[in-house]
């Protein structure tokens, strides 16, 4: 398991978790959980995924992601799960 | 699963409180380049570092893509230049030419090194590499020099005092078409840490490994951003500095063990600095102002400040393996959008840094003085800088600006990190030129005897 958190922030509109799903099956990234919650009228959804299968460079899938979220008008941020762990967790 | 809210901070703190990683500064050392023909060692030089750094940049970036921290600069710190000119003689701008070459080839935005360690006397090279500073400031970019005239152990080579006076005003004439940019890359200092990964300072020590990696940190926004919610007494404003300090570093801790491994070199220290940048929202005298002075500069800065840099190593020290280089809170005025803004009300005079100097990580830094400032008002400056750290057991530096053919009040621009900077008045009321042509050394005092 490599896991990353994939972080979506911004107005809410119609049908964000599945373009974001369907981007991260189309990497063949694995959703183990989803969070999603109103922070100050803005729509902040947090998933926590697994890209060991993934088919490309992380390069490649965190700029997709990032694209997509230019798209869609989003703030779509990709990262490695252990820079929240180092900073929350002793 | 990793808590929302927590989730949430991190992401906050970079997206609007300029959270990032300052530096990855790989150290490397040039003791085996030494030749006593200049070319062949200048020719090793260029080959080691490009060598051992040739994958620094791309590393950096990787890592900065995977955890989503911006890591703002990749440097490079070696061995002092004198070391080898000592060896190779010759005319040591050739070094600095090599290194200029070296950075461009592995893409850094500095290599420092381009320094001397004379605290206690001049040795082979090193008179003649202080004396080549301004030349080599002037005819490379991206190069950082220091040079090192005491410590508590050695005091004050007041000779070398004199000196740097001289090579700071050389170095801004040189550069006076470029806004005198020389001395912005040109450090002295008293009890010069060997392992400092920021610049204009670093230099790797002799005491290092081959070749090290060390992390400095930032995040005075974070710190500002925090406090604006802390509305309880000075205790709960350190124990809310520590808190954001601690998590400030483990991120520090967590690219720098990163790097180190994926560069196949050890990791050295994380440096816990607040390290400001000209943008707003990066401030270190706004966290002092958000403590609760009306500007920075004003009566009581000090003693913020002091308990500002304390809490910032207290949060800092448990939260990674090794702490070294600097390790507190920065205060260069150029570069700290708070600083411009209270040198340019008059608020902060060059006095009140220098008492703050007395708390803080670094000394008088980044401060523009009038170009038609003496050089041994420079070095009485420098002088009095270095008193401080060598009674305090404290690293203190000088990196001033003569404004050539400028007067107090008009004003420098460096651009990018470097920052802009309006011209600090100077005391020039009574000369200290008979101090400093005395020459000699300040004996080391009492604090230098602790066996």
């Amino acid at each position: 398991m490599k896991k990353t958190v994939i972080s979506v922030i911004g107005k809410d509109t119609v049908g964000i978790t599945a373009r974001v799903s369907a981007k991260c099956a189309e990497y063949n990234v694995n959703i183990i959980d989803i969070t999603q919650s109103v922070l100050q009228d803005m729509f902040v959804m947090v998933m926590l995924t697994d890209i060991a299968a993934l088919n490309c460079k992380f390069k490649d899938f965190s700029e997709a992601m990032d694209s997509l979220g230019h798209e869609l008008n989003l703030e779509i941020r990709v990262m490695h799960e252990d820079i929240f762990n180092s900073m929350h967790r002793i | 699963m990793i808590n929302l809210n927590d989730i949430l901070e991190t992401i906050n703190m970079i997206r609007q409180e300029n959270l990032d990683i300052r530096t990855i500064t790989m150290g490397i050392s040039l003791l085996d380049c030494a030749d006593s023909d200049i070319d062949v060692s200048c020719q090793k030089v260029y080959d080691k570092i490009v060598r051992l750094a040739g994958n620094l940049v791309k590393v950096g970036e990787d890592i900065e893509a995977e955890y989503g921290i911006p890591i703002i600069n990749k440097r490079i710190s070696v061995t002092p230049i004198a070391m080898l000119v000592a060896v190779s003689g010759g005319d040591p701008v050739k070094y600095a030419h090599a290194l200029q070459r070296a950075a461009d080839t592995v893409g850094v935005n500095f290599i420092g090194g381009y320094s001397a360690l004379v605290q206690k006397g001049f040795s082979a090279g090193d008179i003649e590499l202080i004396r080549s500073i301004p030349r080599a400031l002037n005819e490379t970019t991206n190069i950082c020099s220091s040079v090192n005239i005491g410590s508590t152990k050695a005091g004050i080579n007041m000779d070398a005092v004199k000196l740097m006076g001289e090579i700071v005003k050389k170095s801004a004439e040189l550069t006076a078409d470029r806004d005198s940019i020389g001395p912005a890359k040109l450090v002295v200092f008293c009890n010069a840490p060997e392992d400092n990964p920021f610049m204009a300072g670093a230099f790797h020590g002799m005491g290092e490994p081959d070749c090290v990696i060390h992390v400095g940190v930032s995040g005075p926004g974070v710190v500002y951003a925090a406090l604006k919610k802390c509305d309880g007494d000075l205790g709960a404003v350190a124990e809310t500095i520590k808190r954001t300090a601690f998590k400030i570093t483990r991120v520090g801790q967590l690219v720098g063990s990163e790097a180190a491994r994926r560069l196949g070199v050890p990791f050295g220290i994380v440096d816990l600095s607040l390290a400001p940048t000209p943008a707003v929202g990066d401030s270190v005298a706004r966290i002092l102002e958000e403590i609760g002075l009306g500007v920075c500069g004003t009566h009581g800065t000090t003693a913020a400040l002091a308990m500002l840099n304390d809490a910032v190593k207290k949060g800092g020290v448990m939260a990674c393996n090794s702490v070294g280089g600097l390790s507190g809170a920065f205060i260069p005025v150029s570069e700290d959008e708070g600083m411009i803004a209270a040198a340019r009300s008059g608020d902060l005079k060059i006095e009140k840094l220098e008492a703050m100097t007395a708390v803080c990580s670094v000394g008088l830094d980044m401060v523009v003085i009038p170009g038609d400032t003496p050089s041994e008002v420079i070095s009485a400056i420098i002088a009095d800088e270095a008193a401080i750290g060598m009674v305090n057991s404290k690293t203190t530096a000088v990196r001033v600006i003569p404004a050539i053919g400028k007067k107090a009040g008009e004003e420098l621009n460096f651009g990018g990190l470097l920052g802009e900077g309006p011209i600090m008045d100077v005391n020039l009321t009574a000369s200290p030129k008979k101090f400093i042509d005395r020459g000699g050394r300040i004996p080391a005092p009492m604090q230098s005897l602790k066996n």
